[in-house]
């Protein structure tokens, strides 16, 4: 095939050597795994959380704080927080590596994206543990 | 061929010749399904989500930081441009809360044949809208 005009392969390898390595193959079924197990912690805590809003959307600050500073509440909304950016962060990820394909950008992205992520996730962490021991 | 991967990409048509093969999906000559709609949507409220991820973190600092903070939080959410949002929000919301059971269900096996999942499509939209107007009619009884 030398002479060869359009799609052609000049790589002395077998088509398994080539793609062995790539993709999924690094890192096996935990991403596809912890997305499924966040989604379903997920199905709980977000009906809680939309119950929640409603029963808070009328009351002031001072209600809320001592809301938030109940265990059970304090828990699940740390929980809400931890679970929904650690699901958030697989997707986004999958977002990432389906749509920006080259290389460098792709690999930047995915480092900003995991930096960001995890510092709003602090950020939201010690929120909810500071409103949970201000009541 | 500058990246190595393009060589999983080529195949012989059948008279030998070496052919690059289309990647999919191939949306010019794709006709647009409920199936193909409602996966897309599944991501699009999902990077949607996101950012309502970052509504509640601001949600957390505004009610730690004090009474200030909190009432002007309080009051943008309450304004026609904060309803959109919390509108939009739970739209969103509902949305990816059932396309995602859907999905947890084709996971365990289920709902894999092509009238079921016509039919959970359907299904998925239905309860996103039942959900949505239940949820407002909450928010209007509430304030």
């Amino acid at each position: 095939m030398s002479q060869t005009s359009g799609p052609h392969l000049r790589v002395m390898r077998s088509q398994l050597g080539l793609v062995r390595g790539l993709g999924a193959s690094k890192s096996g079924t935990e991403h596809w795994w912890m997305e499924r197990l966040t989604s379903v912690a997920l199905v709980p805590l977000t009906l809680w959380f939309v119950y929640a809003t409603l029963h808070l959307s009328r009351l002031p600050r001072a209600a809320v704080a001592h809301w938030a500073g109940n265990p059970i509440n304090a828990a699940l909304l740390v929980a809400l927080v931890l679970v929904t950016f650690r699901h958030l962060l697989l997707g986004l990820q999958v977002v990432i590596e389906d749509y920006v394909h080259v290389e460098r950008t792709r690999t930047i992205s995915l480092v900003v994206l995991r930096g960001v992520v995890g510092l709003v996730t602090l950020i939201g962490v010690l929120a909810a543990l500071k409103l949970a021991f201000s009541a | 061929m500058t990246d190595i991967r393009e060589a999983s990409m080529v195949g012989r048509a059948t008279d030998g010749r070496l052919v690059q093969r289309p990647l999919s999906p191939h949306l010019q000559i794709y006709k647009p399904q409920i199936s193909t709609a409602i996966s897309i949507f599944h991501r699009i409220t999902g990077i949607a989500l996101s950012v309502g991820a970052l509504l509640l973190v601001c949600w957390l600092i505004a009610a730690a930081s004090g009474d200030a903070a909190y009432d002007g939080l309080s009051g943008f959410l309450r304004s026609w441009f904060g309803v959109l949002i919390l509108f939009g929000w739970t739209v969103a919301l509902w949305y990816h809360f059932c396309a995602g059971l859907r999905h947890l269900a084709w996971d365990a096996g289920y709902g894999f044949d092509l009238p079921t999942m016509h039919l959970t499509g359907k299904a998925v939209l239905a309860a996103t809208a039942v959900l949505t107007v239940l949820t407002w009619i909450a928010v209007i009884i509430v304030w």
